[in-house]
């Protein structure tokens, strides 16, 4: 007691200080969560689909389609329907598919660790070959290295990505069969370790079934790559420029005079200094990749949230829709406090 | 992905795979499981009193059976036995008795009984899915299924409100609403008084060749065979359906031999898998039309030498043989090839001379219409190639594109000049057709009759719908036959729907399958007689 009697006033001020800012950002969230669920609802209500016409089919009868259409609450105001809907979300109830009439939560959680797992290996092949990449690249500006890496670049940046992900499937799946075709896994190897994480490489590995870890390795191998090339591109373009900038500071010139080694200069110093603008590169690439690739999944029938929501969206099924951009928008609010927190560790003048 | 992507696509495959010498390894799947690539994302429930879809079609197909069904080796010989082992019809034409086959057993292993059936159809009546006018049609309704829908012992006895063509109640007994459940199972998982509407919507309780195992929307449908079935155990012991969205991607699977079969292959990807070693082409008609509607509200579409002008203004030989090559073929009647009632008479030919001569004959020299399509890719190249021979008589279509609410919003509302759309039989029986091309008792605004193709094109047929109200009644097979014949020749001359082509769906399978029938016009895909 003594001690807090001592020191309790500068203590508090830094615990009310962290309260106040959790409860700033929380309530960030939470403005941030409404306006983007009530955009999307009204979206959702003034776009020219049907659900009700997409549940019914086009030849119901009248009186089949006005029940459908009274059973979805739809007679009722705009905002009354947003407010139950509101509700509903507050309470973890995301509503019903309107079209498999499975929960949107389940479906979610389901499409959800796909796209995750895929996304995941995806950046990480982003960084660990785009960031040396562009560093390099930066480091011997203007040599055959920089030129290749422009070219990566630019192909990563110009190809369309079903072109290059057919492409691939045709001469890795098809003509040599180093990889596994389209889906998650081999028909045989299907639904055989218990589903834990809904990642098949974690649930595998979990399980110790490394013939199941195997193929489904072999399945995402590919499109993880694809969706990597992408992220490499935009990464290793980022890091160039960045690693420029403080390659011509005068600190580095410094340094160099110094006698400092240059693999020192470049690692320990120039390289230090761009982390946290880097976070937020790769944040933001990794928040793409996890808003699913629509293109990628289809060409290699991931089921992903991008499909998901897309084949949702096209038919009608708002309930999945906004479900979908929940999550997306859960997606970059938890990568924007992530990369705060980051911020912290990288940059001590954010402490 | 839009034409020139896919274009693009098929042409950088097939260069890959003809410039490429490298030996593929050709994979095989296992000789008792059938693994088939398809586009199943249209499915939204696989209750049989519900699904409305092709993919769920499919499925119901295989898991549930009829009291009546069709040959899937003999698609011809019409509906024969199946849980109803035989059947009278009473005198009046009204009852129809069905008696139930001993022997038959659910997945369950509970016995297939009349009670079952009574409760499967009751079921279907009560529930008032979106597939339930093809029972209500008959009369039946939630107050009165007690007293026309009853099983006595082992007999079921349906009774009509009116003498209908025994044919077309048991045509429409085939269809996917006609399956029988098993009603302990389905009771046993009832919630809410949902007669077990949520729980089938995702299980099974059936009788039928398979069960389902599973289905993963977007993903993969698996169905086990069912040791029991009374007409064998299926060679195929397990049947994958996975969901393929791209082209594409099913022909490498099929080439690889991971897939057997890919039914969704585009023009582009079916002429590349063609020349594909241990890969065979098969073509099936589908009973899938597309046609041209004219709204007989606008003034010059109304006079009968415009209606017959337009339809000589459709080049049907060009676009058959060019951008719907092998996917569609020419039919200019309502009725589907392999029909009851069906005809093979197709008299327009793209022939502008005599359309500008129809056209003067009804004192028109030039006119506007606008056409409402929509957003699918054959859809709009037909309305572009429309547009195109159109314009050779002086006349200028705006076409416009548009999402199903759109276009289907307007249609239903007979505010459009021109129509281009597809339809296809809800039931395997001629009056599916016949019932909405050529049937509007009332051609008011006020009737609202929006499910009747002659309704949203306000004409009134002209005596055809009396027609085809007695076709519905008459009982000797052929005359009904030859009823549709003639109500499909001054059809052709008289409507003001131009019918131009019929489904064709091209498969890609391995060489080893045999036995595929996907179901033709009338029925959907049978797993049970697939061998490898």
């Amino acid at each position: 007691m003594a001690i807090t009697d001592t020191n309790g006033g500068r203590r508090r001020a830094p615990l009310a200080s962290w309260i106040k800012g959790t409860c700033l950002t929380l309530g960030s969230i939470a403005v941030t969560m409404l306006g983007l669920l009530f955009i999307t609802f009204i979206i959702g209500r003034v776009m020219p689909i049907d659900p009700v016409l997409a549940i019914v089919g086009e030849r119901a009868s009248q009186s089949t389609y006005d029940a459908v259409y009274l059973q979805l609450g739809l007679d009722k105001p705009l905002l009354v329907q947003f407010l139950y809907y509101l509700w509903d979300v507050v309470r973890g109830d995301f509503g019903m598919s309107l079209l498999n009439a499975r929960p949107v939560s389940e479906d979610i959680a389901r499409v959800f660790p796909a796209t995750l797992e895929l996304a995941t290996l995806g950046v990480i092949i982003g960084i660990v070959l785009g960031v040396p990449l562009g560093v390099i690249a930066a480091v011997r500006r203007g040599s055959w290295i920089d030129q290749i890496a422009r070219v990566v670049a630019l192909v990563g940046y110009s190809m369309p990505i079903f072109w290059l992900g057919l492409m691939g499937l045709l001469v890795f799946y098809g003509i040599l069969g180093w990889v596994g075709g389209p889906g998650r896994l081999d028909i045989f190897y299907q639904d055989i370790v218990p589903s834990r994480t809904g990642m098949i490489l974690v649930d595998s590995a979990i399980a110790g079934d490394w013939s199941v870890f195997r193929n489904a390795f072999s399945h995402i191998v590919l499109p993880a790559a694809l969706l990597g090339y992408y992220s490499l591109a935009y990464i290793s373009r980022m890091t160039r420029s960045f690693m420029l900038e403080q390659l011509s500071a005068e600190y580095v010139t410094t340094a160099r005079v110094k006698g400092m080694s240059e693999r020192a200069v470049i690692w320990r110093h120039a390289f230090r200094n761009i982390r946290v603008q880097l976070i937020t590169v790769i944040a933001l690439s990794y928040a793409n990749l996890l808003e699913g690739s629509v293109l990628t999944e289809i060409i290699f029938s991931w089921p992903g949230i991008g499909s998901y929501i897309t084949t949702a969206l096209l038919s009608a099924d708002m309930n999945a829709v906004l479900g979908g951009t929940v999550v997306v928008g859960l997606i970059f609010i938890c990568l924007n406090i992530l990369s705060d927190l980051l911020y912290r560790v990288f940059d001590p003048r954010s402490k | 992905m839009n034409a020139f992507n896919r274009l693009m696509t098929g042409a950088a495959l097939g260069l890959a795979l003809a410039v490429t010498s490298a030996p593929m390894g050709i994979a095989e799947t296992p000789a008792n499981m059938l693994v088939i690539a398809n586009r199943i994302d249209d499915i939204t429930t696989l209750d049989p009193a519900e699904s409305f879809e092709f993919a769920g079609s499919d499925v119901s197909r295989n898991v549930y059976q009829k009291l009546v069904n069709f040959d899937p080796m003999n698609l011809d010989a019409g509906y024969q036995p199946e849980v109803a082992e035989s059947w009278t019809v009473s005198d009046d034409g009204k009852t129809i008795t069905f008696t139930i086959r001993d022997g038959l057993t659910f997945h369950s292993g509970n016995p297939v009984t009349a009670a079952d059936v009574e409760f499967s159809l009751r079921r279907a009546v009560i529930l008032n899915k979106t597939p339930a006018f093809i029972l209500t049609q008959f009369g039946f309704t939630a107050d009165n299924v007690e007293q026309t829908i009853v099983a006595d012992g082992n007999t079921v006895t349906i009774t009509t409100d009116k003498p209908y063509a025994t044919s077309f109640v048991l045509n429409c007994l085939t269809s996917t609403i006609g399956g029988i459940v098993d009603m302990k199972t389905v009771m046993a998982n009832e919630a809410d008084g949902d007669m077990g509407n949520t729980w089938l919507k995702t299980n099974s309780a059936g009788s039928g060749a398979y069960k389902l195992v599973s289905w993963k929307p977007n993903e993969s449908v698996t169905l086990q065979s069912n040791p029991d079935f009374y007409l064998g155990a299926p060679a195929m012991e397990r049947v994958i359906v996975r969901h393929v969205q791209e082209s594409a991607s099913q022909r490498l699977l099929l080439e690889r031999g991971d897939i057997d079969m890919a039914r969704n292959l585009n023009p582009e990807d079916i002429a590349g898998a063609r020349g594909a070693e241990g890969v065979v082409i098969t073509d099936e008609l589908r009973g899938r039309l597309m046609y041209v509607s004219m709204n007989q509200k606008h003034p010059e579409l109304s006079k009968p030498e415009v209606r017959q002008a337009l339809k000589y203004l459709i080049d049907y030989k060009g676009m058959e043989g060019s951008f719907l090559n092998g996917q569609y073929v020419i039919h200019q009647n309502f009725l589907p090839r392999t029909f009851l009632g069906a005809v093979d008479e197709n008299p327009f030919s793209l022939n502008v001379e005599k359309a500008k001569e129809l056209l003067a004959a009804a004192g028109v020299e030039s006119m506007e219409l606008e056409v409402g399509v929509r957003e699918a890719q054959e859809r709009i190249e037909i309305a572009q190639t429309l547009q195109n021979t159109f314009a050779q008589a002086g006349i200028k279509l705006n076409i416009t594109v548009g999402t199903a609410k759109q276009i289907l919003a307007r249609y239903r509302a007979r505010e459009l000049d021109v129509y281009l759309g597809a339809w296809g039989p809800d039931y395997p029986d001629p009056h599916t057709n016949a019932g909405t091309f050529a049937y509007n008792p009332d051609n008011s605004d006020e009737a609202q009759a929006t499910g009747l193709l002659a309704w949203r094109n306000s004409w009134d047929t002209g005596g055809l719908t009396e027609k085809t109200a007695a076709a519905v009644v008459e009982n000797d097979r052929d005359v009904r036959s030859g009823m549709y014949a003639e109500i499909q020749a001054t059809f052709r001359e008289t409507a003001p729907f131009a019918v131009m082509f019929q489904k064709i769906e091209q498969t890609a399978q391995r060489e080893n399958v045999a036995n595929v029938n996907l179901g033709g016009a009338t029925t959907a895909v049978s797993y049970w007689p697939i061998t490898k």
